[in-house]
């Protein structure tokens, strides 16, 4: 079984509390850093209108939506209310010698 | 408390209503009352989405308006109210039926405004699915489209349809489009953007006629040149719909007059969304009312609030949103009340400009560009409105300083 661990960027890439783009395999992803220094990822497009997350505004562990501030937890991708309902995919994320990675397979 | 909610108009407004009640436990009756056929759905998409959409597009359904039946409201569709009956507490239904409420809440929203000049009738107004469904019908026919009118709704269905390949003209009788709520210098680079797509805009210059001939139609101006063109769109503005609460004698002013609750002058009435003119309590309760999908959604949040207790003034920030091509405009709070502005750049083409009180307060903020540049710092700026803060000018100014570190802790 193969670990497809894919490095993504520098831990320091990513402000705390905030987001940022990731694109892989024809996927896009948004990669968070919450302010006590825990990584988390998601899919990046919203499942609202299909806006990418990674210019929404991180607040807590919370992402909203640049377009519609549809938010999102984005430790678990659970929808936080209207305008959105159905939940974001998330993926596992580690962070090893000052890189970022995420396991999309 | 409990008994029953009657809600005439099931738009964002009054969709949002019925379901912040019930995700409230509010234990009463709601009825949603809609004189459309459709669940209640999205209006921002059908300008854009809906027009450039390769199969014919379904209404786009308020997502979690989907089950109302499952959440315990009582949505009827196809249903017109043609009175209110305030001293019985009965609104009456076209069928013949009346319904009893204990309160009622108009969220009756705005229709388009219909051009008035001879041969007005020949210009497709936007409001519905339908109206949507006509248009992308038309735009995918190709030819040449006039659009009287440069504000938001005429602009975004110039860009959709020249992205369907029309030659697209734009006539706006101002001396420039997007004179209401764009900051000029932001309408400027607008206009630059349709410009350089191909659209034609003449401002400053009134159509006076429209005549239709072999199934074209001749736009006259006042300056005596004629456009001719295969389709014909009108965005003039809306206008509330007012007539259920003239006919009741409710106050009206520049729509149906509330207090900052979304009371109406019947205590037992409210008013949300596009028909209500509310007072503003962060802007000095200054008289506001407005046409936008956000404005909608949280009255009925707020209407919502108010009917299970809640004291709480309605205080969110003015927002709304425009995309044309690859660019957002985004506008919160009241520019208008700004005389100062800063500019705060983001980047790539994309700006920022803040909206300044005398006292340096943060009035409004208006933004232009792609919305991975700009969505987020929008956000805070709301954010920056909502609190009534005064943060110091420069930081506000330096991209290098981040807005978050300016919001009040």
């Amino acid at each position: 079984m193969s670990e497809s661990w894919i490095d993504a960027c520098a831990a320091d890439d990513i402000d705390e509390e905030d987001v940022i783009r990731f694109d892989h395999g024809g996927a896009t992803y948004a990669l968070y850093r919450t302010d006590d220094d825990r990584y988390f990822a998601t899919d990046g497009l919203c499942t609202h209108e299909k806006v990418h997350l990674a210019g929404g505004l991180v607040m807590g562990t919370i992402i909203e939506c640049p377009k519609h501030n549809g938010r999102f937890d984005f430790t678990s991708g659970v929808a936080k209310g209207a305008p959105v309902c159905v939940n974001l995919k998330t993926y596992p994320v580690k962070v090893e010698g000052g890189r970022v990675k995420l396991r999309v397979a | 408390m409990s008994g029953a909610i009657v809600i005439v108009g099931a738009g964002e407004s009054g969709a949002r209503a019925a379901i912040a009640l019930r995700e409230a436990d509010f234990a009463g009756a709601v009825t949603l009352l809609g004189a459309e056929r459709h669940a209640p759905y999205e209006r921002p998409p059908l300008s854009k989405a809906s027009i450039l959409a390769d199969h014919e597009p379904p209404p786009p359904t308020i997502s979690d308006a989907r089950d109302l039946p499952a959440k315990g409201v009582d949505l009827r569709l196809g249903t017109n109210v043609v009175g209110i009956d305030r001293a019985a507490k009965r609104v009456n239904l076209g069928d013949g039926e009346s319904l009893a409420y204990d309160i009622l809440v108009l969220a009756t929203g705005a229709r388009a405004r219909k051009l008035t000049l001879p041969g007005g009738q020949f210009a497709r107004t936007l409001r519905s699915q339908e109206d949507a469904i006509a248009l992308r019908e038309k735009f995918r026919l190709g030819g040449t489209l006039a659009v009287i009118g440069g504000g938001l709704i005429g602009l975004e269905l110039a860009a959709s349809a020249r992205q369907l390949g029309c030659a697209v003209h734009v006539i706006e009788a101002a001396p420039r489009i997007l004179t209401r709520g764009v900051p000029e210098v932001l309408a400027r680079r607008i206009a630059a953007r349709h410009r350089q797509a191909g659209v034609e805009i003449v401002t400053g210059v009134a159509p006076v006629e429209i005549r239709e001939a072999d199934g074209r139609y001749a736009v006259a101006l006042k300056d005596g040149r004629t456009i001719v063109a295969d389709h014909l769109a009108a965005g003039i503005g809306a206008e509330p719909d007012l007539d259920l609460a003239r006919a009741a004698g409710l106050e009206i002013d520049n729509g149906v007059r509330v207090d900052a609750r979304l009371r109406t002058s019947d205590p037992d009435i409210f008013a949300i969304g596009d028909c209500a003119d509310f007072p503003h309590v962060l802007f000095g309760d200054i008289r506001m009312r407005l046409e936008s999908w956000r404005n909608a959604f949280d009255q009925g949040a707020h209407v919502a609030r108010v009917l299970m207790g809640s004291d709480a003034p309605y205080r969110a920030v003015p927002w709304f949103w425009s995309d044309q091509y690859d660019l957002t405009l985004q506008i919160a709070g009241a520019p208008m009340l700004g005389p100062r502005t800063l500019e705060r750049p983001l980047g790539e083409g994309a700006s920022l400009t803040f909206h300044l009180a005398d006292d340096g307060r943060v009035v409004g903020a208006s933004a232009l560009g792609a919305i991975a540049q700009i969505g987020k710092d929008m956000r805070l700026a709301e954010m920056l409105i909502a609190s009534q803060a005064h943060p110091d000018l420069a930081a506000l100014a330096d991209p290098a300083t981040k807005l978050k570190a300016l919001l009040p802790r």
